[in-house]
């Protein structure tokens, strides 16, 4: 007990954020007599969170290495409305809306970066011109038509669609998304394996690790976590496409923060950009890279809303990039560059997301809804400074 | 009423695993010069921030008193009223407002709502004159060289009417000819009746200057060293400071640098187009294989814009001349170039640009050649991890493990950490700018020897330093710099202080 307790004392912070997500899932749980907790609406809030935890693990990265990019929202609106046009106007095929799409977002990322990277422009400015004329993009592609509905079926899946059951059965668990179970509990295994080796290597070079009993419940308990999710899921209509291209998203941006060198390098820039310089680490190519992979990541945030809403609307995107920089800082991310893990974000944003949701659920008025989310950004961020400053 | 201005008894101080202060006792006499020494570490600016307020009173046991009072600081702001000033290693000025505006930062003078700028002018240069600092005040801070912007902070300092004034590692950034005048600016202070405690590592300035001298080794009061009463020497205090007497500084070298020439400058100029002017002119030099050459002269003079114009040129400087690096004509368009190609460069600020503090030991090893760790871009965990672990040892890094990060480590194990990095890479030819600034006796002792193994394994060292004793001791053979350009080349054997030093001020 005594261990657990300087355990989340050290780690107030990173639990912290659990912490509140459960109690914020709790409270509005209560509220709304168990609706909030419901198959139906934990597969809408996930779908939900989607495009903004996307936008969001982009951004994370962007503030790390020290800039900001507020032009996102809009280029996922104006990306969204180039699909939209591509399927019903030229009748492309899905598959090469989506490349074109996801081409055209990594090169406005680096547009923006141009300027940032090559001349030292700060990325505010840079990226305010970009709000701008993306929202006039925006604006000009749907002047003629207004809204445009997309009516095509496998393209709006990504947004609508769940994943088929494999193992269909009419008597074993009938009304249960067997294949989601099995991706739950292989997720499960995953992740205990994962864990027990990375305490193994740890131990190896003296680092400090929970013990034994200690670590024995904390994956007993993510595991419970993580099968409750799973089966709440696996009641409605499964798991969703957005929910597997959010977690996959997660996946490779973990890995690649977290196990590759431009993870190192994009850290190490975030964490004295001189000092990188001075090890060699070409400064403007991570800067371009990190503004690309943004881009990239707002075209699929604008494929996930579009295909969400089924149509391209004149507003889209709008205030999207505000929703991914505040679920990154409610994520943990540091505006003094250097800390801040994608997990943290995809965190964030399902914070920032419940809170929307189930004040929804509730009914609460709109303007009310805006001010707590304010005060939960700036709850949030304090908490994430003062914490900071008790350990250094 | 005693004539000691403060006492500060039974000082303890423990932060979470560690006892920074242990029943430190210290004793400051009115108008004396005091200065406080001991290796990094041992509790000196843990003392000082004690005092001043930085840490509140709730947060350590024992007992100040002032002028006989005793006193509880919750803050900087109350220690400042009882007349403590305290001026930091890092200036606390603001680079874009002029002299005055920073002297009357948040004390400026009112007329109405409106600033009385004439009044505020005048009482600036009053202040400065009582430093000697005769700049206009109008002009800009970031205008001013280092030494004059340490004055401006003392006279800053002075404009609240300090009684105790505190200098941590006042000289640290400072050439000789400043430090001199900043000596003189403290004993002026010392017949105006202003108290000093100044922490430094520089001993011969210590013995210079100070009245009394208290030593702190590992949080604990080791002695306190009155000049008139004891016999007080270099020898004394550096024995009190470690523990154990040194009897070399500087490390014997068995080797012998080769008759291969690694490294060749001829006519290497640069012009710094963002100041717009030129800081390299016609420089010439050679590194031989194996040896350590030194590269003197004093701060400003184009030491680290000619080591940084080599090494990848990061401030885009506009070069010419030629360098030919292992036998081939090299220009190198970035530091990953010069990486690539076996020169390494340790930067004269590890905080500022040469280590990532926020990062562990661990990463900040491999920084520089993660491909040596990395296969397909994706990072071996395992050997990044051994190959930190290795160095940790070899090196002797003092820390809890490699997981530690670097911001928490004493100057002396950053410079170790820093020192790793560049081994990893396994350059030819280390620039190596001030390779000891600010690290105490015993790590500089362990730096040397470091350097001595790194060229009897063949590897060329280029050593810039501001002090002149190591310059002496360490190098075979040692090029001054002054005003951009090389103005004299010596034997290392022959050489002496004051030969180096007239080269040095040849403009």
């Amino acid at each position: 007990m005594n261990e657990l307790l300087t355990v989340l004392k050290k780690n107030v912070r990173e639990y912290g954020m659990y912490i509140a997500l459960a109690v914020i899932m709790a409270v509005f749980t209560i509220l709304s007599n168990g609706l909030f907790i419901s198959s139906r609406n934990i597969a809408n809030l996930l779908n939900q969170t989607g495009y903004i935890a996307v936008l969001a693990v982009g951004m994370t990265l962007v503030i790390v290495i020290r800039h900001i990019d507020l032009s996102v929202g809009f280029l996922s609106g104006f990306l969204g409305a180039v699909a939209a046009i591509a399927l019903t106007q030229w009748n492309w095929p899905v598959w090469l809306t989506i490349l074109l799409v996801l081409l055209l977002g990594t090169i406005a990322g680096l547009v923006t970066a141009f300027p940032v990277a090559q001349l030292g422009i700060p990325a505010f400015v840079a990226s305010l011109a970009g709000w701008l004329i993306y929202r006039g993009a925006l604006m000009l592609v749907t002047a003629a038509t207004g809204t445009i509905i997309v009516p095509n079926e496998s393209f709006n899946a990504i947004g609508n669609g769940y994943i088929p059951d494999l193992f269909a059965s009419a008597s074993f668990l009938p009304n249960v998304h067997k294949t989601t179970l099995l991706l739950g509990a292989v997720a499960i295994v995953l992740f205990i394996i994962g864990q027990i080796s990375d305490r193994r290597r740890k131990l190896q070079y003296n680092f400090e690790v929970l013990s034994t009993g200690l670590f024995t419940a904390k994956l007993l308990f993510i595991s419970v976590v993580l099968g409750f999710i799973t089966w709440i899921l696996a009641g409605y209509n499964g798991m969703s496409w957005t929910v597997v291209i959010m977690v996959a998203v997660v996946l490779v941006y973990y890995f690649i923060t977290q196990r590759t060198v431009i993870g190192r390098h994009i850290y190490a820039v975030g964490g004295n950009p001189e000092a990188a310089e001075l090890s060699g680490i070409d400064v403007k190519r991570i800067t371009m890279a990190v503004f690309a992979s943004m881009g990239f990541l707002a075209a699929l945030s604008g494929i996930l809303f579009t295909a969400r809403l089924k149509s391209a609307t004149p507003q889209a995107g709008q205030l999207f990039e505000m929703d991914a920089i505040a679920a990154s800082y409610i994520g943990g991310v540091s505006a003094a560059g250097g800390i801040g893990s994608v997990t943290g974000s995809l965190v964030g944003a399902l914070v920032y997301m419940s809170l929307m949701n189930g004040m929804n659920l509730l009914g609460t008025d709109i303007s009310l809804q805006y001010i707590i989310r304010g005060l939960v950004l700036l709850f949030a961020v304090i908490f994430d400074v003062m914490t900071r400053k008790r350990k250094s | 009423m005693s004539d000691n201005i403060l006492e500060m008894r039974h000082i303890t101080k423990t932060f979470p695993g560690v006892r920074a202060l242990n029943d430190v006792n210290f004793v400051v006499r009115r108008g004396e010069i005091h200065c406080l020494v001991g290796e990094n570490g041992a509790g000196k600016s843990t003392l000082m921030k004690v005092l001043s307020g930085v840490y509140p009173h709730t947060e350590f046991e024992g007992e100040i008193i002032l002028n006989g009072k005793k006193v509880a600081f919750s803050g900087i702001h109350d220690s400042e009223k009882a007349g403590i000033g305290i001026i930091y290693q890092e200036l606390a000025l603001v680079p874009e407002m002029m002299v005055y505006e920073n002297l009357m930062l948040g004390h400026e003078i009112r007329r109405g709502i409106t600033i009385d700028t004439p009044e505020m002018i005048r009482k600036a240069e009053e202040l400065l004159k009582r430093v000697r600092l005769s700049v206009n005040p109008s002009a800009k801070i970031k205008d001013l060289g280092i030494g004059k912007q340490q004055l401006v902070e003392i006279a800053k300092a002075l404009s609240r009417n300090v009684s105790l004034l505190i200098l941590d590692e006042p000289t640290a950034a400072l050439n000789e000819d400043d430090c001199e005048n900043l000596l003189d600016i403290l004993r002026l202070l010392k017949s105006q009746g202003v108290t000093c405690i100044m922490i430094s590592h520089k001993l011969k300035e210590v013995l210079e200057i100070a009245e009394t001298i208290t030593v702190l080794r590992d949080g604990q009061t080791i002695c306190t060293l009155d000049r008139q009463k004891d016999e007080v020497n270099e020898q004394v205090l550096i024995k009190h400071m470690v523990g154990r007497s040194i009897e070399n500084i500087y490390p014997p070298r068995t080797t012998k640098p080769s008759d291969e020439i690694l490294l060749e400058v001829h006519n290497w100029s640069a012009f710094d187009v963002n100041l717009g002017r030129q800081v390299l002119n016609n420089v010439n030099f050679h590194v031989r294989k194996g040896e350590v050459v030194g590269l003197s002269g004093l701060v400003g003079s184009g030491r680290t814009e000619l080591a940084r114009s080599l090494f990848g040129n990061p401030d885009g400087y506009i070069t010419t001349g030629e360098m030919i690096f292992k036998g081939k004509k090299q220009v190198f368009r970035h530091p990953r170039h010069a990486i690539r190609a076996g020169l390494a460069y340790a930067t004269e600020d590890r905080k500022r640009n040469g280590l990532v503090l926020i990062q562990s030991i661990q990463h900040n090893i491999s920084l520089a050649n993660l491909q040596g760790v990395s296969k397909n871009g994706i990072v071996n965990e395992e050997l990044d991890k051994q190959n930190a672990v290795n160095f940790v040892r070899s090196l002797s890094i003092k820390t809890p493990g490699i997981h530690q990060l670097v911001m928490n480590l004493s100057g002396g194990n950053q410079q170790k950490v820093s020192v790793a990095k560049w081994l990893f890479v396994g350059p030819d030819l280390l620039i190596f700018d001030e390779p000891t600034r600010g690290i105490d006796v015993g790590a500089k002792y362990e730096i040397y020897t470091i350097i001595n193994d790194l060229v009897a394994k063949g590897m060329s060292i280029l050593m810039i330093s501001s002090e002149l004793p190591e310059i002496l001791g360490m190098s075979d053979r040692i090029y001054v710099v002054a005003n951009g350009t090389i103005t004299g080349e010596l034997d290392a054997k022959t050489a002496t202080q004051e030969a180096v030093m007239r080269l040095a001020t040849q403009y």
